[in-house]
């Protein structure tokens, strides 16, 4: 086994160990520290491919970003020293027997595939191809749906600005 | 078990997807659940970046489709939490469960 090997059996175990633990522990604090940890192993798992670019683009927008806003409205909505109830005992065995059948199905099913054999290319990505594929209006150019992606943010942007405001009642509306 | 395959890697991206799904279906509060689906959304993209790895090196398609898919998932976290607290305002609570109005 090379170094290669062992470091991504650690990374793996990492990645599904807390992420058994952010679904199970009833701590809704620990649990969004575990989903930390999850998003910083997968961030781990891109840098073990290769990708560096996505691993950077994962750790600014989740563990920079979703967890700390994760984090804050839990502080606004939740007492977060309190244990959440337990879940039903037959709605917990019944997921855990469809975590399992799914989870079976899905591997037999990867693993009789047959994927063919590994490509050996070297897989280094430059920035500039990102950059210039993703604005390029050409063939295989995605300037499309960056664009529509761009709406889409202000939309979820404006949006969440109006479902968050608060609105006055009548009478105060009316006095002014 | 010397070299890692593409299996492997779909091996923890298939368990990580349905670790989410176990949270989504046993899960009652909002914030949590939530978190699950970011899990499933992390699944997905180790899934993208390892086709795109091992199978078409040559090219940059799942890449895009990696930086896509963090940048929809980070409008939905925003979204989704702009709701919970709008509803936690109205309910004093964010249980699924609670909020059943619309049920009947």
């Amino acid at each position: 086994m090379s170094s290669s090997v062992i470091i991504f059996y650690i990374i793996s175990a990492f990645i599904l160990v807390a992420a058994l633990l952010a679904v199970t522990t009833r701590r809704i604090f620990r649990s969004a520290i575990f989903l930390l940890f999850t998003l910083i192993g997968t961030a781990a798992l891109f840098f073990w491919m290769g990708v560096e670019f996505i691993a950077a683009v994962q750790v600014i927008i989740y563990v920079g970003g979703i967890v700390v806003l994760i984090i804050f409205s839990i502080f606004l909505t939740q007492k977060s020293g309190d244990e959440m109830p337990k879940p039903l005992r037959n709605r917990s065995i019944f997921s855990a027997l469809a975590l399992v059948f799914g989870f079976s199905f899905t591997y037999h099913l990867i693993n009789g595939y047959g994927f063919g054999p590994t490509i050996h290319e070297p897989f280094n990505i430059k920035v500039s191809e990102i950059g210039m594929q993703m604005l390029s209006t050409k063939e295989h150019g995605f300037v499309l749906p960056f664009e529509v992606v761009s709406i889409l943010l202000l939309a979820s942007m404006v949006g969440c600005i109006v479902i968050a405001m608060k609105i006055k009642p009548i009478e105060e509306r009316d006095s002014k | 078990m010397t070299e890692i395959t593409i299996t492997h890697i779909l091996f923890v991206s298939t368990a990580l997807f349905f670790i989410g799904m176990y949270g989504l279906f046993t899960r009652r509060n909002m914030i949590t659940m939530l978190m699950a689906i970011e899990l499933i959304l992390n699944s997905v993209n180790i899934n993208f970046i390892a086709f795109n790895k091992y199978l078409y090196p040559g090219k940059l398609d799942g890449v895009f489709f990696a930086i896509f898919i963090i940048t929809i998932a980070a409008a939905e976290a925003a979204l989704a939490i702009a709701i919970i607290i709008n509803l936690y305002r109205s309910h004093h609570s964010i249980d699924v469960e609670d909020a059943s109005e619309l049920k009947y």
